[in-house]
């Protein structure tokens, strides 16, 4: 079963807040969907399917009775900062099934207020690996530098280069009203700024913010009727990548089984892709993510990102929004990519619109390159 | 003055698969573990063979010798034990043996870790029952 022409996205919302101590994350969950649902033109009455990650075990639960709602299908999938475009591929499958009519998919979160040191804290898991791994003070920016210093070694791949994405993503942010930092950077800002976990600089690395977001799901034959134009869910897939059992090539990335996956599910090829959503954790997650997507060859990221290619009028614009890396990070950014590709497949992203935007990539990453992590890939198109 | 030398990285969950290893550690010696049914040699310990779930494996030691395959110096580390002994190096060292173990390098100046060079097993007592395998510039 296909889930192409059966779900369409129908309603999407980014709450506008990057801190909000005054605010609890339930709260930011609830204006999020209300936000969605009113963009969607339907209400929470009509909801039956739920859908959300970064809460407790049961949170999804918790999150229901809050909302005061008694959904038919709940799905909390919790694999990093791609759960939520995981959920949006889950909710197609739902909604092609008959087992929900109307998907919402929530996130909030106040990290950067509840100051959670998500890329420097450390770790202190109780998985099987952990165990093999918490004594050597592994960060997720250091997990990460991993993957960066080995590119570098066997490709040449330069600071230079990495900074180049960086100062790319922060031109796009400042033709984002929403996004949290605006001011353009230079390359030399980038290589300046301190060394976190070397080669990452700290302009390498997303900020963390608080901030959430929603997505409505629903069939494509309902969301004809609906106030928004649909954006449909061609296609989506999972993977993910890990220490395999001491094998592992630290230069690849799940998005390298997910990604030409998702292609092919769509029946589209990489040059058909009008923009892309590449989740920007660090510079280096965005380069390697594209050469395990197939946008270039392995070890080619470096060159391809260079003379504006990945820029608005470029070949291939990608995180139009600004990214983690400058306009929003609360922990887990994968709504965001779902979020902004709906704008930009609709047409309402002003001064940072992709022309002809008909067909986009998404491709969210979870957990860390250097040690594990998921993927997660969506096609959408109008 | 005790009190100050205390460690205070976190320390392995010892348990029934990674149990052999752990206690190897304790003996300063590195063991990794070959499938009888396959052939695999994996790392890290488990209780079965990740590529067929065979429970039919060998303890193997190891020579303890290897390479850096790709190395950060970390030099902000907010947790307990790592904050008061930045930068450090944190690495994949691969074995002799073909895997490739998370690690820290020690034994050198940061600046002096190269992808490539040769490195050796050593091990640091953390508790009487626990010791942590890193790995420092070869010898010979």
């Amino acid at each position: 079963m296909s889930i192409q022409g059966k779900a369409a996205i129908a309603g999407v919302y980014e709450h506008p807040l990057r801190w909000a101590p005054h605010k609890t994350q339930y709260q930011i969950m609830a204006e999020s969907g209300r936000g969605a649902l009113e963009d969607a033109g339907l209400t929470l009455k009509d909801v039956d399917g739920l859908f959300t990650s970064g809460v407790s075990g049961m949170g999804i639960v918790s999150l229901a009775e809050h909302l005061n709602l008694n959904p038919s299908y709940l799905d909390s999938n919790s694999i990093g900062g791609s759960s939520f475009v995981s959920h949006t591929g889950h909710a197609a499958a739902a909604i092609a099934a008959g087992y929900c009519n109307v998907a919402l998919i929530l996130y909030g979160s106040k990290w950067s207020s509840d100051r959670f040191a998500i890329g420097t804290g450390g770790a202190g898991g109780g998985d099987p690996s952990e165990q093999f791994e918490n004594c050597y003070g592994p960060t997720t920016v250091g997990d990460y530098a991993l993957t960066a210093q080995r590119h570098m070694h066997e490709f040449g791949t330069t600071s230079e280069q990495l900074a180049e994405i960086a100062v790319v993503t922060r031109r796009h942010a400042s033709l984002n009203p929403l996004a949290k930092f605006r001011d353009p950077i230079t390359v030399q800002d980038v290589l300046t700024s301190r060394l976190v976990s070397s080669p990452l600089h700290l302009l390498d690395c997303c900020m963390i913010s608080d901030g959430g977001g929603a997505i409505v799901v629903t069939s494509a034959e309902r969301a004809r009727d609906l106030r928004k134009k649909p954006v449909h869910i061609l296609s989506a897939a999972e993977s993910c990548y890990h220490t395999s059992a001491g094998m592992r090539d630290l230069t690849d990335a799940a998005a390298k089984q997910s990604g030409p996956t998702a292609l092919a599910r769509a029946g589209v090829a990489h040059k058909d892709i009008d923009m892309a959503m590449i989740y920007d954790s660090f510079t280096i997650t965005v380069l390697v993510t594209l050469e395990s997507l197939g946008f270039c060859k392995k070890g080619e990221g470096g060159s391809f990102i260079q003379n504006g290619r990945i820029g608005l009028g470029g070949e291939l614009p990608i995180n139009t929004d600004g990214g983690g890396l400058s306009s929003n990070h609360p922990g887990m950014r994968g709504i965001f990519l779902v979020i902004e590709a709906t704008k930009q497949l609709r047409g309402e992203c002003g001064e940072r619109q992709v022309k002809d935007c008909q067909l986009a990539f998404c491709h969210g990453t979870g957990g860390t390159l250097g040690l594990r992590h998921s993927g997660a890939s969506l096609v959408l198109g109008i | 003055m005790a009190e100050e030398k205390k460690y205070k990285k976190p320390l392995p969950r010892i348990d029934e698969e990674n149990k052999p290893f752990w206690e190897a550690c304790a003996r300063h010696e590195l063991y990794l573990q070959k499938c009888r049914s396959c052939g695999k040699t994996f790392y890290y310990a488990r209780g079965f063979c990740p590529e067929d779930l065979s429970p039919d494996l060998d303890w193997v030691k190891c020579s303890g010798k290897g390479t850096v395959y790709t190395f950060t110096v970390t030099r902000q580390n907010q947790s307990a034990g790592f904050r008061d002994n930045l930068p450090y190096v944190m690495a994949y060292v691969e074995l002799e043996e073909g895997v490739r173990m998370l690690t820290n390098i020690v034994g050198c100046k940061p600046e002096e870790v190269k992808i490539g060079m040769p490195v050796e097993v050593t091990f640091e007592d953390a508790t009487p029952e626990i010791s942590i395998p890193l790995f420092q510039p070869a010898t010979k």
